[in-house]
């Protein structure tokens, strides 16, 4: 591949989603882009940056959804779902018991299998909190991830990776070779499409964002500006988490890590308070 | 270290889930059927039973209801490892006792995140 190709879409994949691909990831292009250039009549890659240079936004979207890696399971690490059921929902049904109500974000969906985790929880502990309405949203930049998780349907191999057998028995159907998760699980859940790199502030506030494995494909000013953004729209006593190799440290100030709690973050207002007001699980 | 019982009728598949075990710092035992893994069982109860469904002589379940009524019997963790997946099979499963259940074909990162989930990594 030319260099002048190679930067070419390299700005584009910046721009349009904040992905940073260098040269020794050059095979990913190959990889990932010679189907789409296929599907479209064309040779390879070097066809394919010649329509990109003058492509409309349909190309320039598929370019773009191909280059994500979707890659997600169920109660992806288990720890962080832990401390949501012991730990995040406690708080919020402390500090949230006049209006009975909050919000969760789901800030890079894939397929689904985060909020569908965190809805799987929700109706487990259903009992502990009647009149409770939580709404949880997923949003991505992926169509294709947005349909397969509005559908809910999930391969063998998918649903065994994190997901206990008791919830599976529980909350899925068998659907041919496929498993499918509960309408009523399904209800609780709502996809749409957004891009992280946009103003977040038309998705309204969210008690508790899952921002999980989407920064380390960005660079460090990207990071910084997906978190500051999201900080106006978290709530002073709202949660932020982050994947396992993902940190604010260094990146924003704007939040700071909640003491024994690895992967949760709390607004960071100036250093007074340790911990949001609520937050009666630590020490 | 703890130590898996396998129980499986293929020699394949007890050679590939012993590798798999080792590398996840298991001692193991292997039986070829559920008789054979009972009478394990009752010389020294393993932490963990990796358990194939379908064996001649004794199958997996009658083994599970068998090993839950020996003294200590409810201690090891069973994960069941078949090609039975659909869900009167799991419910049964889990009716009579397993931890956890594996459907075939498994790989070693279904093994471990299923283990991690029961505590056993
Ligand atoms: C590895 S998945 C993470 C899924 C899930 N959060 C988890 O931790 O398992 C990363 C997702 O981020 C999405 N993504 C990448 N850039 C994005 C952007 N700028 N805006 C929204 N989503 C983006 C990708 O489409 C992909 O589905």
């Amino acid at each position: 591949m030319r260099p002048e190709d190679f930067d070419f879409i390299a700005k584009l994949l910046k721009d349009r989603s904040g992905l940073v691909i260098t040269r020794d990831k050059a095979y990913l292009l190959e990889s990932r882009l010679t189907p789409v250039a296929r599907k479209r009549g064309l040779k390879g890659l070097d066809d394919l940056v010649a329509s990109l240079r003058t492509a409309g936004e349909d190309l320039l979207r598929e370019v773009t959804e191909a280059m994500t890696t979707n890659e997600s399971f169920f109660f992806r690490d288990i720890k962080p779902f832990d401390q949501f059921k012991d730990v995040v929902l406690p708080a919020m049904l402390k500090t949230r018991a006049a209006k009975k109500s909050f919000r969760i974000w789901s800030a890079a969906s894939s397929s689904g299998q985060e909020a569908y985790s965190l809805a799987m929880i929700l109706k487990e502990e259903a009992p502990k909190m009647p009149g409770w309405r939580v709404e949880i949203v997923g949003t991505d930049i992926s169509n294709e991830m947005l349909e397969k998780a509005k559908a809910g349907l999930y391969s063998q191999f998918e649903v065994q990776r994190g997901l206990p057998i008791q919830l599976l028995v529980k909350y899925f159907k068998k659907n041919n070779e496929m498993w499918q998760i509960d309408p009523s699980i399904r209800a609780m859940v709502q996809f749409r499409e957004y891009n992280l790199l946009h103003d977040l502030k038309s998705l309204g506030q969210f008690d508790v964002v899952f921002c999980r494995n989407v920064l380390i494909y960005f660079d460090q000013p990207t990071k910084g500006r997906v978190l500051d953004n999201i900080s106006k729209i978290i709530p002073d006593d709202g949660f932020l988490y982050l994947g396992g190799a993902e940190t604010v440290l260094g990146i924003s100030d704007k939040f700071k890590p909640i003491p024994e709690q690895r992967g949760i973050y709390c607004r960071n207002l100036g250093g007074a308070s340790a911990a949001p007001s609520g937050f009666g699980g630590v020490r | 270290m703890k130590s898996c019982l396998i129980v499986d009728d293929s020699k394949v598949i007890r050679m590939v889930a012993r590798k798999i075990l080792h590398e996840l710092s298991f001692t193991t035992v292997e039986a070829e059927d559920g008789q054979q893994a009972l009478d394990r069982c009752k010389e020294a109860l393993p932490d963990a039973v990796l358990l194939d469904w379908n064996m001649p002589v004794m199958n997996g379940i009658d083994f599970l209801r068998e090993l839950r009524k020996l003294p200590g019997g409810d201690k090891p963790v069973v994960v069941f490892c078949t090609t039975e997946n659909d869900i009167d099979h799991i419910q049964e499963a889990i009716t009579a006792g397993a931890n956890e259940y594996i459907m075939k074909p498994f790989d070693s990162e279904i093994l471990q995140a299923k283990f991690s989930q029961v505590g056993l990594l």
